[in-house]
């Protein structure tokens, strides 16, 4: 055996699955094309955002590098949605791109176990359903015992700018030619998917004058528990907002046959959340404009590639060079605007998620893992995630444990692998805060509470980082029990303090803790009643679970009647063919999934309450007889 | 399915006293909180206590409430057992109270499903009754889909469509807060528009709690010539089921033969029989009375022998009840089939074939039924409202949850907290309709407005 594990792939699901194994004891192998583009950002200049913010939150809790990692090449970072609760806020940086992979390639090289191979992989080696390795284009023979396919769009990958196709990557890389044909052989539904990104512009031809400037927040801000910020908040790159205008629109009503889109050049299945500048003028006619963020790609001039670009988020199309020249002109202030890079659509194969198990371990073939936009979901964030539990399970598998499985109700994480795992995919996914419903309970402040423990366990968090954990959960507890148990009574000059504080005068005695529980009361305040002696983060926990207790345990109930279903299981040598009465849609549908619990069944879509009632029946008279 | 369930155990209307069942986790803390007598929380288990269900100081009833905690129970869940004694009216709103504190209505079996899947059944005494609960299952299943239509349908259905919107601009804001041209949608907003919500509702609720078949019951006449196999129709149907819930004050009770509940729709069935067997004199009054019975009824069945030849007698029912709401039952379809179909085409479209020798004889019947009745085919005046318990329990909670919502924004929570109770009812609302579809409000999302990069 040359490796226990492979990665093929070295984009964000890549780096985080092979440290991780590597990590955690095991010779791996990271095969990418081009060693150049490990973690590059080939879309969008940032990390994080709703929901993404969190799963990069959530990684870091867990052990992940990508957290560290955007600290280190942050150049602008807001805290979004402050206006409302604790539950939606996420962090969003913008990130350098020039630094980003370089530090990343330079912790991946630091790494003990980790070796990383410039190659294209092109078939797997398999023995009875079993991987036993890859092998590459030149016909070299590799042997593992795990392999994780993190291919990104390299499945034959697909450059689209209007009519004209080019195989290969976003830097005109090689794509892997063979290998989703081969797993299509082994039996895995081959998806064909599209995104696409805009035009990047030179940073030194825009009328910066005709723009709005967008900044991020006078704070040090970081994804990472570790606190450590690399940026200054008061140097701070800026964004700036533009929109497009009826012109803008006009050109891409009139060339809209010619992009790949329209002109039927394109064969994938785009994402809803994504969509090109000529779908929104198409599909919102009505709208007078679209706003669009110019933001710098990297402040390193001195790379060639990312060093003097612009990114124009909102304006992603497949139009014609030609085309994108006029178009990008009739923006106001980019009436002399240079493209560097031109606009284009990117087609790939993905397999079918519902084939994987919430391991991410294939159901075809065993030790075969797989993570990313193989798997049907885009953005960095999503990939990384499934990285890195991939890594963990590969891990655990090896090791002989069971595998690492994120409830609905404690990771943004456990809701995108359940939804790929057991809904599948029809377009590209995206996190949104709309698909988790639990959260209330999935904070960016709360992240290590509900995951490091987790990451303990694995082995990816030392035990000076538990330690330092633990002292914080001690504190919130020791607080929380201090605010419960010291009492304040109707005296006059408590009522003239609250009464300045424009809150209602005491009547009866209140502990300091309901006292916090009024809207108009923060922590502040509660200083004057006590000395309060513990670091913002203790506190911040603290004023959520009083403020919102009422809500926060509304979610929690609602997440224990899930997780009483989820302690049910299902055997995994079920034959649904065999129980009577349950609808045909729900048996295809159960046959195909293969929940491996109660809870997990009746998520999937086409299995109702009914259905589930005559599996418990079933189940139940099954381990009677046994 | 792990929540408490409550249904009215006993045969309504028949014995003197009425019990109501509770099962699960909450039913203890629930009941004590409408019992006026020892705590139930504190009492011993298996022990009879004595007091009155009080619903805001009022006293209902006199009762004896029987305590058992688990495991030892039929279910081996905590267990209540309510002994009433005021009557239908009264069980019934003792019920209600029941419901109205996040209690479910026990589908039929229900009890007997969770004793089984709480291990307190062995196989071999409980493989008839999962044969049973199975079958009712699948009807279930089958019937939800018709759960609800016509107006109501769409009454519930618009209301939902705007949660639905309202929810989706709220997510839009949290998903894409920098998208300066998207209308925030303000606490104001929601505050007018929960408000007429509310409004909306609670008349739907009030209406349905007072439409005739909550409140009575379908009236249902049975016809047909002597020895087409009525009576053992009716008995089949008495037989089988067991009242649920209705308050059939109001009916007509000397006529009424007895009284069944299907898919929580109650049939109050009146038998003619005896009516056309007196001699001649008497056959006039009867045969008035009948046609009176006709008249007043909401649904005729008219049975007959599928083993003979249509008859002239059979024809002249069939003629009287042209104008109805009717059900042609050919009976006795275990014996060779002569009656003429064709000519029965004519009189109505709903004709069913049965049997009372078999298990499921007369399923065909009672599917019919519940179907014309989702239909709306019924003709009843004040139909267009929500048409049983479990339905209007749904509506009162969901009015709940709007209520949680204007208390959420009295206490200036955020926007995205008070979106949960928002949501709350939105799903509760679809569970009216049968529509529960998880990824709803993100495709209306993406639909309504213009968002990415």
């Amino acid at each position: 055996m040359d490796y226990e594990v492979i990665v093929v792939g070295g984009g964000h699901a890549g780096c985080e699955a092979a440290l991780a194994t590597a990590r955690l004891g095991h010779k791996t192998l990271l095969i990418t094309g081009n060693i150049n583009n490990i973690a590059d950002m080939p879309c969008n200049p940032s990390i994080g955002g709703p929901a993404k913010g969190i799963v990069v939150r959530e990684i870091d809790a867990l052990g992940g590098e990508m957290g560290k990692n955007a600290d280190k090449a942050a150049i602008q970072v807001k805290m979004l949605n402050t206006k409302k609760g604790p539950a939606v806020q996420a962090l969003r940086a913008q990130e350098d791109k020039n630094i980003y992979p370089k530090e990343m390639l330079k912790t991946l090289q630091q790494t003990k176990n980790l070796e990383i191979k410039e190659a294209l992989v092109e078939h797997l080696m398999l023995e009875n359903n079993k991987i036993k390795g890859i092998i590459l284009e030149n016909n070299q023979k590799i042997e593992s015992k795990i392999v994780i396919l993190t291919t990104g769009t390299y499945l034959k990958g697909t450059i689209l700018i209007g009519s004209t196709k080019t195989p290969g990557g976003p830097h005109g890389e090689r794509h892997s030619k063979f290998l989703s044909d081969d797993l299509k052989k082994i039996g895995f539904n081959i998806l064909r998917l599209k995104t696409g990104t805009p035009p990047r512009i030179d940073k030194n031809s825009i009328d910066y004058e005709k723009t709005k400037v967008e900044t991020g927040d006078c704070k040090e801000l970081t994804f990472s528990f570790d606190n450590k910020a690399y940026y200054n908040y008061q140097e701070q790159t800026p964004c700036h907002l533009i929109y497009t205008n009826e012109k803008t629109h006009q050109i891409i009503k009139d060339h809209l046959k010619e992009s790949s889109m329209y002109g039927g050049y394109v064969e994938g299945i785009g994402p809803r959340y994504c969509p090109s500048i000529e779908d929104k003028v198409v599909r919102f006619s009505d709208k007078e404009r679209h706003q669009l963020f110019l933001e710098p790609e990297s402040n390193q001039i001195d790379d060639k590639t990312y060093g003097n670009t612009i990114y124009i988020q909102g304006f992603s199309t497949s139009m014609p060079q030609k085309i994108q020249e006029e178009m990008v002109h009739s923006l106001k202030s980019l009436e002399e605007a240079k493209i560097l890079k031109y606009a284009y659509a990117i087609e790939y194969d993905a397999i079918d998620s519902k084939q994987l198990k919430q391991s991410l371990e294939t159901k075809l073939v065993e030790g075969l893992f797989t993570a990313g936009q193989i798997n049907g979901t885009s953005g960095y964030e999503e990939a990384a995630g499934q990285g890195l539990i991939a890594g963990i399970n590969a891990s655990l598998k090896l090791k002989g444990k069971p595998p690492l499985i994120l409830k609905r109700n404690e990771s943004y994480i456990g809701v995108l692998i359940d939804d790929l795992v057991t809904k599948g995919i029809k377009d590209p996914y995206r996190l949104l805060t709309s698909r988790a419903e639990y959260r209330l309970l999935l904070r960016h402040d709360n992240a290590d509470l509900r995951l490091r423990k987790y990451g303990y366990e694995v082995g990816l968090i030392n035990e000076a980082k538990y330690k330092q954990f633990k002292t914080k959960v001690e504190n919130i507890n020791e607080l929380t029990q201090k605010l419960k148990t010291t009492k304040i009574t109707p005296k006059k000059e408590v009522n003239e303090y609250l009464i300045k504080q424009k809150s209602s005068p005491l009547k009866d005695g209140i502990s300091l803790y309901d006292l916090l529980k009024r809207p108009e009361i923060n922590i502040e305040n509660i200083k004057y009643f006590i000395n309060i002696n513990y670091n913002i983060e203790v506190i911040e926990q603290v004023e959520i679970n009083a403020k919102y207790e009422g809500y926060i345990n509304k979610a929690l109930k609602e997440a224990q009647k899930m997780l009483d279903l989820e302690n049910k299981l299902i055997p995994e040598d079920i034959d649904y063919n065999n129980i009577p009465n349950i609808a045909s849609e729900a048996k295809q549908k159960l046959s195909e999934i293969k929940p491996t619990t109660i809870a997990q069944a009746l998520r999937i879509s086409g299995v109702n309450p009914a259905d589930i009632s005559i599996l418990m029946v079933y189940l139940k008279k099954r381990g009677q007889h046994e | 399915m792990n929540d408490t369930i409550a249904a009215i155990s006993t045969s309504l209307g028949i014995g003197a006293i009425s019990i109501i069942r509770v099962s699960g986790k909450d039913s203890i803390k629930i009941v004590n909180k409408i019992f006026k007598g020892p705590n139930l929380e504190k009492v011993k288990t298996h022990t009879i206590n004595y007091g009155y269900i009080v619903e805001n100081e009022e006293i209902i009833d006199e009762v004896l409430v029987s305590v058992m905690k688990e495991p030892k129970t039929y279910t081996r869940e905590n267990i209540i057992e309510i002994n009433c004694h005021g009557g239908i009216a009264t069980t019934n709103r003792i019920l209600n109270l029941i419901l109205k504190d996040n209690v479910r209505l026990a589908e039929p079996g229900e009890f007997t499903k969770r004793a089984f899947l709480n291990g307190r059944i062995d196989l071999t005494k409980s493989e008839a009754v999962m044969d049973l609960i199975e079958s009712k299952t699948e009807s279930a299943r089958k019937l939800a889909i018709n759960q609800l239509q016509g107006n109501t349908y769409q009454l519930i259905k618009l209301f939902r469509n705007k949660l639905k919107n309202l929810i989706s601009s709220i997510e839009v804001n949290i998903d894409y807060p920098e998208y300066y041209d998207i209308e925030v949608i303000t606490i104001e907003k929601i505050k007018k528009e929960v408000k007429k919500m509310k409004q909306e509702l609670a008349n739907i609720i009030e209406k349905s709690k007072n439409s005739k078949i909550i409140k009575t019951g379908i009236d249902t006449l049975i016809i047909g010539r002597p020895n087409v196999g009525k009576s053992s129709i009716l008995n089949k149907l008495l037989g089988e089921e067991k009242a649920i819930v209705t308050d059939i004050a109001g009916t007509t009770r000397d006529l009424v033969e007895g009284q069944i509940t299907l898919n929580n729709i109650a049939l109050n069935i009146i038998d003619t029989a005896g009516i056309r067997k007196t001699d001649n004199k008497v056959e006039k009054i009867g045969v008035e009375k009948s046609l009176s019975l006709i008249e007043k009824a909401d649904l005729v069945i008219v049975v007959l022998n599928g083993n003979e030849l249509l008859s002239d007698e059979d024809k002249q029912i069939l003629e009287k009840i042209e104008k109805k709401t009717t059900i042609i039952d050919i009976n006795k379809n275990d014996l060779p089939q002569k009656i003429n179909l064709n000519q029965l085409e004519t009189y109505s479209h709903n004709i069913v074939s049965t049997n009372t020798n078999q298990l499921e004889g007369i399923d065909s019947l009672k599917n019919k039924i519940i179907e014309m009745f989702n239909l709306e085919k019924i003709n009843i005046k004040d139909y267009n409202f929500l048409t049983n318990v479990r339905q209007i329990t749904l509506a009162q909670n969901a009015y709940k949850k709007l209520g949680d919502v204007q208390k959420g924004i009295e206490s200036n929570f955020p926007i995205d907290m008070i979106e949960i109770d928002l949501r709350a009812c939105f799903d509760l609302l679809g569970e009216i309709i049968g529509e529960t579809y998880s990824d709803e409000i993100i495709d209306n999302l993406f639909k309504n407005f213009c968002v990415g990069k």
